[in-house]
């Protein structure tokens, strides 16, 4: 029943033209309750080439907007559920879960999300969400280390981000930090593949712009892992931009590399303000 | 027998090409961007750049390119101009640089260069994602920038 109805909604919003253009104005309250900041000033190391950062989110037509609104309604939440599960269960040498650790997640975890990639001390090197799982997952655990984007530890990272849901994404770019974010910025600025795009070709000079039948956004990551009508599952930061550089036909890195890596805190920091909303919905 | 064939019919092809037409590498572009010779030596069809320029598999240019004549294909982007009456103001010499390697033409333009083989960051082996081979095609052979070129003159000011 629901996933017809789905299905009609995308038979829909293919049949609709474009050239709607630029972001709309809606404003997007979930669950009746937490009015999300999807629109804010670009934070400071981005004014040179934005005034105001926005969230993905208004780039999609009203339908797929609407099924961000109610949990009841996104299905990247049933996925965030799988992830509840693996929480609380037990695997490896240690007999350990997540739980073991870090107790209930809708404590332990409020907050963590908004705040990755992040510099790790012991490790000197910049971690994503993921990288930190499978730490946990092999040092403290004894349990293998998920594949990066797997739906294993996508499941994980929408559980974990959905406990900052509202919250500012807020990562840091100075300190130990600073190296790896200057090699995501280059990276975002590259015009890679034979077409000669960058990131910034598509999402900063163009947002706004239909590319063919694609509303083009900026590109943010406050919405990860994003749960597409398109493939109708979960899909991760990397994987999108995987994506994203195959399109320029160009020999693209690969999850988990420390390209990948480098660009996710680059674009992260470039949402800087804006509220998480992982797991979110897009078409 | 077949096999022969068709080998031959291949080398007869690339040798007609270099007999007569201009490689990606060898291209001259004039100060404004301009090329002068046809690349492939022929005259361009503008039926088959019609159907180059609209098609998703080859030019695409329609992804970035509003044209009123082709209201039958869906989705025309926004990135790029509208090219309603370009064949008015523009000639084919400037079209055919603009559409060989629009950066000699627009300085840091996002518009792909269709006629060019070497340069690149990371050049992939078409839409794969994997790395290009060696013998790198340009996204459109001499032929159909000729074709696309005749196509864009037909898009005259009514
Ligand atoms: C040829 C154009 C193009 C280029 C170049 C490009 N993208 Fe995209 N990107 C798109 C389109 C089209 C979409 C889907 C519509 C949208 O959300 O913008 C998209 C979506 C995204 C999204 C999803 C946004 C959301 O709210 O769900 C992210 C993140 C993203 N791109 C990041 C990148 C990064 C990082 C790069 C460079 C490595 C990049 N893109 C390069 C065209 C491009
Ligand atoms: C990724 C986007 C993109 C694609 C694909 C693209 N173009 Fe363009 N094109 C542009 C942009 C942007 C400009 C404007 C030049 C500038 O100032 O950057 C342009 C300019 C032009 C112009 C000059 C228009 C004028 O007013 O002088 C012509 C002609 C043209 N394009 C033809 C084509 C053709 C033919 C194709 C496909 C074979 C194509 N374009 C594919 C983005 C694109």
């Amino acid at each position: 029943m629901r996933h017809m109805a789905l299905t009609a909604i995308a038979a829909v919003l293919a049949g609709t033209a474009a050239f709607a253009g630029g972001a709309d104005d809606d404003t997007l309250i979930l669950n009746d309750e937490i009015e999300m900041v999807t629109k804010t000033a670009a934070p400071d190391h981005l004014s040179d080439a934005m005034d105001e950062i926005i969230s993905g989110w208004h780039f999609r037509s009203d339908e797929t907007q609407q099924l961000q609104t109610d949990d009841f309604e996104n299905q990247g939440m049933i996925f965030a559920d799988y992830g509840a599960e693996a929480w609380d269960t037990v695997e490896g040498s240690e007999d350990k879960s997540c739980a073991s650790c870090h107790g209930d997640a809708a404590e332990s975890m409020v907050g963590v999300a908004a705040t990755y990639p992040k510099w790790n001390d012991g490790a000197e090197e910049v971690r994503t969400l993921q990288m930190q799982v499978n730490d946990c997952r092999t040092t403290r655990m004894g349990a293998e280390p998920w594949k990066y984007d797997s739906g294993d530890a996508i499941n994980m990272e929408a559980f974990v981000t959905s406990h900052s849901r509202g919250m500012p994404v807020n990562v840091a770019i100075d300190g130990p930090a600073e190296a790896t974010w200057l090699d995501g910025k280059d990276i975002y600025y590259t015009r890679y593949g034979q077409l000669e795009l960058a990131c910034a070709s598509c999402h900063e000079q163009n947002y706004g712009n239909y590319i063919r039948a694609d509303h083009l956004s900026q590109g943010q990551i406050n919405g990860f892992p994003t749960y597409r009508l398109k493939n109708a599952k979960l899909n991760g930061v990397h994987s999108r931009f995987k994506g994203c550089i195959r399109d320029t036909r160009a020999h693209t890195f690969s999850p988990g590399s420390p390209e990948f890596v480098a660009l996710e805190l680059y674009v992260k920091s470039r949402g800087n303000g804006l509220s998480v909303e992982g797991p979110s919905v897009r078409n | 027998m077949r096999l022969t064939a068709i080998t031959a019919a291949l080398s007869l092809t690339a040798g007609a090409a270099l007999a007569e037409g201009v490689a990606p590498d060898d291209v001259s572009y004039s100060d404004y961007g301009e090329v002068t010779v046809s690349l492939s030596g022929q005259p361009g069809d503008a039926t088959r750049g019609r159907e180059i320029f609209a098609n998703k598999s080859q030019g695409n240019c329609v992804s970035c390119h509003a044209v009123t004549e082709l209201a039958d294909v869906p989705f025309h982007g926004e990135v790029g101009p509208i090219l309603d009456g370009v064949g008015s103001y523009r000639t084919a010499e400037e079209l055919r640089g603009i559409v060989a390697n629009a950066k000699m033409t627009f300085e840091g333009t996002v518009m792909p260069a269709f006629y060019k083989t070497s340069g690149f960051i990371r050049p992939g082996d078409g839409y794969t994602g994997k790395a290009a081979p060696d013998d790198l095609a340009p996204i459109l052979s001499a032929q159909e920038i000729e074709d696309v070129v005749a196509f864009l003159m037909t898009l005259q000011d009514s």
